[in-house]
């Protein structure tokens, strides 16, 4: 078990591009069944060996694909996620960066309702060790194991995952949920996931400034959380009203500091890392039964 | 990205939404021709630049003629304007706006944002005009009424009539309301604003609806589809290293430390600065190299730090997962040689063909000090900040 992907997982990637195609590859080697490419006007050639479609529903028609990762550029990457649902995929991973706001703020609105669910844009996507890779994460430092992570931020998950190998600590599920302001799962919705999934034992939160679903998040675990979980924050020095290169990470209008999230998580039992060279130290020393 | 209050009018009156007449003007003879020109009993002095708090800063001055226009004009052109959002340095003005002055019976706020938590679009109103909006919400959120819109279905005539009460406004003024939050609701989705904000929006002694300052901020994901919106970038309000660090597709944002930060990723860049300040020292910026890292990016991000004189010690901390880290070392060889790097170097490489840049590092003969953990690169940075002040 795991969350979101697994080996039975059948991706395909829209917008094969320099990215696309690379990841592609990458996934395939991993042991990811990628089964296919969009690429509008290609449909019936193929690209490195993987089958290309002019259309999403084509390529599910003829693969019984049921994740699609998305790499098409900002002005189509909106619409691409909507293709994906309408073709009826469960899993739409977007890697994109710089998508306008405004339209995520009406494809989320569409996708309300459909059995599509979206992680990302902006994100790293998710790996689910030595199962299933969909996104541009570096599968190779993760291992399997118990402990699901999710995050707000790619190298962050890196440096975190990093920190759990090297303890011995392996990993369920590592899960981007992306540093735009409107994306697709939140962290309530990841730590649903890993609370209902058997395998995973406790969840490692990596969150950033901006916006208030650290907050949320507090709130969830307090509420329904029966597993532990470890959380670091970063930004704590960072200064209001400046955007620290995810287009979510802002504090505005005394919104989004780190030291109220920190102040919500620890108030609902979680561990807070007091810096980021901590954040396995932290879990061992939380669960000493995963490091045995 | 931001834009003057001139150029928010502008774009508003286009879409419909009342502003008073106004003109631009540079010199203290243009903004006395402006004044004549606008026909008004008063005429009000705006200083132009992307700040709030102008009026209490000495930037907003009311002249009863156009020869007071000139001298009030004189006085703000080239003064360089202080309030608690310039921060310390302040901000010279180089423009202002000359405004037909009206006759108030009451001032409001009007505001509409992207609204995160409900992932819809909101106006906010508030019968407390003038006042910055976090201070009625810390003070008297009771004050604040929220309107949420559907961004599927748009602003609807309900909306309207919500706003109008709560401001008590009556219902006559409702079909002003509807031109006037009409208008700003076009403008916000067709030019992909990211936040309006009208403050004071006035009611005139004549029952007219008026936007008496405006500001708006777009989204920058969104500049690609508005060549119009980009035209109004005004590079001297906009700090040197980060407009460069812009246009070379990188995150740069100027800290007050002495330790100038090269990292790989917004999250590792913010937990750079975390760790940092954990080990007692103090970041000079933060700088997101972003992902697909070349040679020629982390010259030009080597360039950017150097030029802050503040910094004492450079460290490089980059996570390879996707960017290869021999290509990083590489990159930090050629740009150490090249800009000739006066300040002592910390680097750590973790992830994807970290020992071949390490192994690239230590052969190029250049002092640079290899860290292998996050703590340990960053004690290693301060400590050498220190060493070198």
């Amino acid at each position: 078990m795991a969350i979101l992907c697994d080996k039975n997982t059948k991706l395909i990637v829209q917008g094969v591009g320099r990215m696309g195609r690379y990841h592609a590859g990458l996934s395939r080697d991993y042991g990811t069944q990628v089964v296919g490419g969009v690429a509008p006007g290609k449909g019936g050639t193929d690209l490195d060996g993987l089958p290309l479609f002019d259309t999403v529903r084509e390529a599910v028609a003829a693969t019984g694909a049921d994740a699609s990762v998305v790499f098409v550029p900002p002005p189509g990457a909106a619409d691409a996620i909507l293709e994906a649902a309408d073709a009826g995929i469960a899993l739409v991973v977007c890697i994109t960066e710089g998508i306008p706001v405004l339209d995520m703020l009406r494809a989320k609105r569409a996708l309300r309702g459909s059995r599509t669910r979206l992680l990302g844009p902006n994100c790293p996507g998710v790996v689910t060790p030595d199962q299933c890779r969909i996104g541009i994460m570096p599968a190779q430092i993760t291992r399997p194991g118990t402990v699901g992570v999710v995050s707000r931020s790619g190298t962050l998950t890196y440096e975190a995952v990093d920190q759990l190998s090297r303890l011995g600590i392996g990993q369920s599920s590592c899960v981007g949920i992306g540093g735009d302001p409107v994306i697709g799962t939140s962290f309530v919705d990841a730590l649903e996931l890993f609370e209902a999934d058997p395998e995973t034992r406790a969840v490692i939160l990596i969150g950033e400034i901006g916006g208030n679903a650290e907050e949320t998040a507090a709130g969830f675990v307090k509420a329904k959380m029966t597993k532990p979980v470890v959380a670091f924050i970063a930004g704590q020095n960072s200064p209001p009203g400046k955007r620290l290169g995810h287009a979510g990470a802002i504090i505005a209008g005394g919104q989004g500091r780190a030291s109220d999230k920190i102040a919500a998580l620890e108030a609902a039992g979680v561990a807070v890392a007091p810096s980021p060279a901590d954040l396995g130290e932290t879990l061992a020393k939380r669960c000493p039964e995963l490091t045995r | 990205m931001n834009v003057h209050e001139y150029q928010a009018k502008e774009l508003l009156r286009g879409y419909g939404v009342p502003v008073p007449p106004g003109r631009l003007a540079t010199t203290p003879a243009e903004a006395e021709s402006a004044a004549r020109g606008l026909d008004a009993k008063v005429v009000v002095v705006k200083a132009q630049v992307h700040a709030g708090g102008r009026g209490k800063a000495g930037g907003i001055k009311v002249a009863k003629s156009a020869a007071e226009a000139k001298r009030l004009a004189s006085e703000i052109l080239g003064m360089t304007l202080r309030s608690h959002q310039t921060g310390p340095a302040g901000k010279l003005v180089r423009k202002v706006w000359v405004e037909a002055g009206c006759e108030i019976e009451r001032e409001l706020y009007l505001g509409m944002v992207l609204d995160r938590a409900a992932e819809d679009l909101a106006i906010i109103a508030s019968t407390e005009g003038g006042m910055e909006i976090e201070e009625v919400a810390a003070r008297a959120p009771e004050k604040l009424q929220t309107v949420h819109i559907d961004p599927a279905v748009g602003l609807q005539p309900f909306h309207v009539r919500r706003v109008a009460f709560g401001l008590g406004l009556g219902a006559d003024a409702v079909s002003k309301l509807q031109v006037f939050l009409g208008g700003l609701y076009r403008l916000f989705v067709e030019k992909d604003a990211s936040l309006a904000e009208i403050n004071p929006l006035v009611v005139t002694k004549s029952g007219d609806l008026l936007a008496l300052d405006a500001k708006l901020n777009f989204d920058d994901n969104a500049l690609f589809r508005h060549a119009d919106v980009r035209e109004l970038r005004d590079p001297d309000e906009e700090d040197a290293r980060e407009r460069e660090a812009h246009a070379h597709d990188l995150a740069y944002v100027g800290l007050e430390g002495d330790v100038g930060c090269l990292v790989n990723g917004a999250g590792l860049a913010m937990a750079t600065l975390d760790m940092l300040r954990a080990a007692g020292g103090a970041p000079a910026n933060f700088l997101d190299v972003g992902g697909g890292t070349s040679q020629e990016r982390v010259a030009t991000a080597f360039k950017l730090i150097l030029e802050d004189p503040q910094v004492k010690a450079i460290l490089v901390n980059i996570f390879g997962g996707i960017v290869r880290c021999d290509l990083v070392a590489e990159g930090v060889v050629a740009a150490a040689r090249e800009l000739g790097v006066r300040v002592p170097l910390v680097v750590r490489l973790q992830g994807t063909n970290a020992a071949e840049g390490r192994a690239l590092l230590a052969g190029s003969g250049l002092d640079i000090t290899p860290a292998e953990t996050f703590r340990e690169a960053a004690e290693r940075a301060v400590a050498a900040a220190r060493a070198h002040a």
